[in-house]
């Protein structure tokens, strides 16, 4: 337990000129799994996006074509007054923004206090929150449920804030950045007369930005694409959530093979978008959750 | 109270300071985890549905469950789903990771592209590859047909071939992740190990068995570790790609007490399947740590 809290320097890039690459035939062999990988991870999301546009008797035939003959561009027009795409897109970016902005804050704050204070009882409180990551949210997830119904927070967006903002994953991402910041350099701030509240704000806060990126990044994924919160709590049909959405659109239309692919492309787009834009803050992310030192 | 030595002062100072940053976080944490845990424990012994409040039952649900044969479907589903899905990610991940960190070309385009299936949202993915794998008409039997095999499987509609299919997607959609964690374990193994290896003569073979490996020991473990949990809890995946059917054939403990619960509403017997869900996941974490910790001594 005690290893998964030590920092680690992350780098996730090779490092340059390491050593020469082996032989001709390696280096095919190496360029031939990864393009048969590439195909394993990429055909689904091309067969996606083409079925998209594809009439619905094009999608399914034998043999398969692997291009529309004549591209639908109007499932992208038709999509949006055929479900409420506009209300559920809403509700998601709504969720995803607030969700990510108390995550991030609460998550840093309470790493400051849980890396640069010392008082009696911290560490056991962070192995209770680093114990919470083993606990799989579906075996508690009947009490929870209990609990918010009793504050009368089911079927509110308010649920899904109070179930996502407060996870153990901001805490844990934070306090491995912050333990990587010298305490002499604290010490240092509070010896000039500065007080804890100002060292975060003027001092952490502006030389975590990469950390802070990777957690706001991860989290707004996950909220995104949260499927099984948006399932328990929002009953209301004017607060699904994409993925809700999108679900009731696939049984409702069942046959309408192309518009309900057109749906898939347009919850996973903007995600997609995120990703590439803020790639390398996730990769960090990730490496940092997952290295042990 | 006014001679309070120093020394305690800045003890209870710093308590005060420390828990003023920790409190906003801490307040949706132990209400929305910790009491929700607690509260578990409390229900799985208890006998209530929507309209009445718990009432105490004792082993009741114990009992219920040792009986009930949907129960071991679904436990004996899991474990089916557990086993294959943690040494195929396994594999798959750290086979892509082992081939991103030579220096070839492209590395960073496929690094990027072996995240999507992670990143995209869970019903879309689910709902491609339901139709990837259409019996009569989807493009994986029509590969199978083209390449002689006369009677390619029913996948999600056979009660024989949905668990695998749903192990397949599983597989496709989790080892981008750990792919991106073993990478950051590589970057820890050092490269003089790799030299006085190639001085030895080792062949590339034999360098992945006595270096690379025994090096990733400790990313291995935590891999394995979350890939366990992973595979325990799974839901969401099968929620949306087989609802558990056809027949039980993949329903799976996660998805037994989301049924107990939130469509049978039995909420004490639900609780009971959690806290097996529950122990399950931390025992198996503990003793991979125990056992580890004793390997490593």
């Amino acid at each position: 337990m005690t290893t998964l809290v030590t920092p680690a320097p992350v780098r996730t890039q090779p490092p340059p000129a390491r050593r020469r690459t082996g032989s001709r035939i390696g280096r095919i062999l190496g360029y031939l799994a990864m393009a048969v990988a590439s195909v394993a991870v990429l055909l689904p999301f091309y067969w996606m996006l083409v079925s998209s546009l594809k009439t619905n008797n094009e999608v399914f035939t034998i043999p398969v074509t692997w291009l529309p003959s004549k591209p639908q561009w109007d499932h992208y027009i038709d999509i949006w007054t055929r479900s409420d795409m506009t209300t559920w897109l809403g509700n998601t970016v709504l969720l995803s923004v607030v969700v990510t902005f108390l995550q991030v804050l609460t998550g840093s704050f309470a790493a400051y206090g849980f890396s640069k204070i010392r008082f009696p009882g911290r560490d056991a409180l962070f192995l209770m929150y680093v114990a919470t990551l083993a606990v799989p949210w579906q075996s508690y997830m009947i009490p929870q449920f209990v609990l918010l119904s009793k504050l009368h927070l089911s079927d509110t967006l308010w649920a899904i804030i109070a179930i996502q903002a407060f996870g153990a994953l901001g805490v844990f991402l934070m306090k491995q950045f912050y333990e990587s910041i010298p305490d002499e350099l604290v010490d240092a701030a509070r010896i000039d007369g500065m007080n804890e509240y100002g060292i975060y704000r003027r001092i952490m806060l502006p030389l975590s930005t990469p950390a802070l990126a990777s957690l706001a990044l991860l989290t707004l994924v996950n909220t995104w694409n949260d499927f099984l919160g948006p399932l328990l709590y929002l009953r209301s049909s004017n607060l699904w959530t994409i993925q809700l959405g999108l679900r009731t659109f696939i049984s409702q239309y069942s046959a309408e093979y192309a518009l309900i692919m057109t749906g898939s492309v347009l919850s996973v787009l903007p995600i997609v978008v995120i990703f590439l834009l803020g790639q390398r803050y996730f990769v960090e992310g990730v490496a940092t959750t997952g290295l042990k030192g | 109270m006014s001679r309070v030595g120093p020394a305690s002062v800045i003890r209870g100072r710093n308590t005060l300071l420390g828990w003023s940053f920790l409190l906003p976080n801490f307040v949706g944490f132990a209400l929305l985890t910790m009491v929700p845990v607690v509260l578990l424990f409390y229900y799985a012994f208890t006998t209530w549905d929507i309209f009445g409040g718990a009432e105490w039952s004792g082993l009741d649900n114990a009992r219920q469950m040792l009986h009930d044969a949907s129960f071991w479907t679904a436990v004996q589903n899991t474990v089916y789903y557990t086993v294959f899905h943690i040494p195929l990610t396994l594999v798959a991940s750290l086979g892509l990771a082992v081939l991103l960190n030579k220096r070839l070309r492209a590395v960073a385009f496929f690094r990027t592209v072996a995240f999507f299936p992670y990143i995209a949202s869970i019903v879309a993915v689910a709902q491609v590859w339901n139709m990837l794998f259409s019996p009569g008409y989807g493009p994986i039997n029509a590969v199978l047909r083209a390449v002689g095999v006369d009677n390619p499987p029913g996948w999600t509609t056979s009660a024989d071939w949905s668990m695998p299919a749903v192990i397949v997607v599983g597989t496709w959609r989790e080892m981008g992740y750990f792919m991106l964690i073993f990478l950051a374990g590589l970057q820890t193994v050092p490269g003089e190990l790799y030299e006085a290896a190639r001085v030895d003569g080792a062949n590339a073979w034999q360098r992945l068995w006595a270096v690379t490996l025994p090096c990733l020991r400790p990313t291995t473990f935590f891999v394995v570790v979350l890939l366990t949990i992973n595979s325990f809890k799974v839901l969401d995946l099968i929620l949306v790609m087989t609802n558990g059917g056809p027949g039980q054939s993949t329903l799976v403990l996660a998805q037994y007490v989301y049924r107990k619960g939130f469509e049978e509403n039995q909420f004490g017997y639900a609780s009971a399947v959690s806290v097996v869900l529950f122990l399950l996941c931390f025992l198996i974490t503990l003793v991979q740590f125990v056992v580890n910790r004793r390997r490593e001594a």
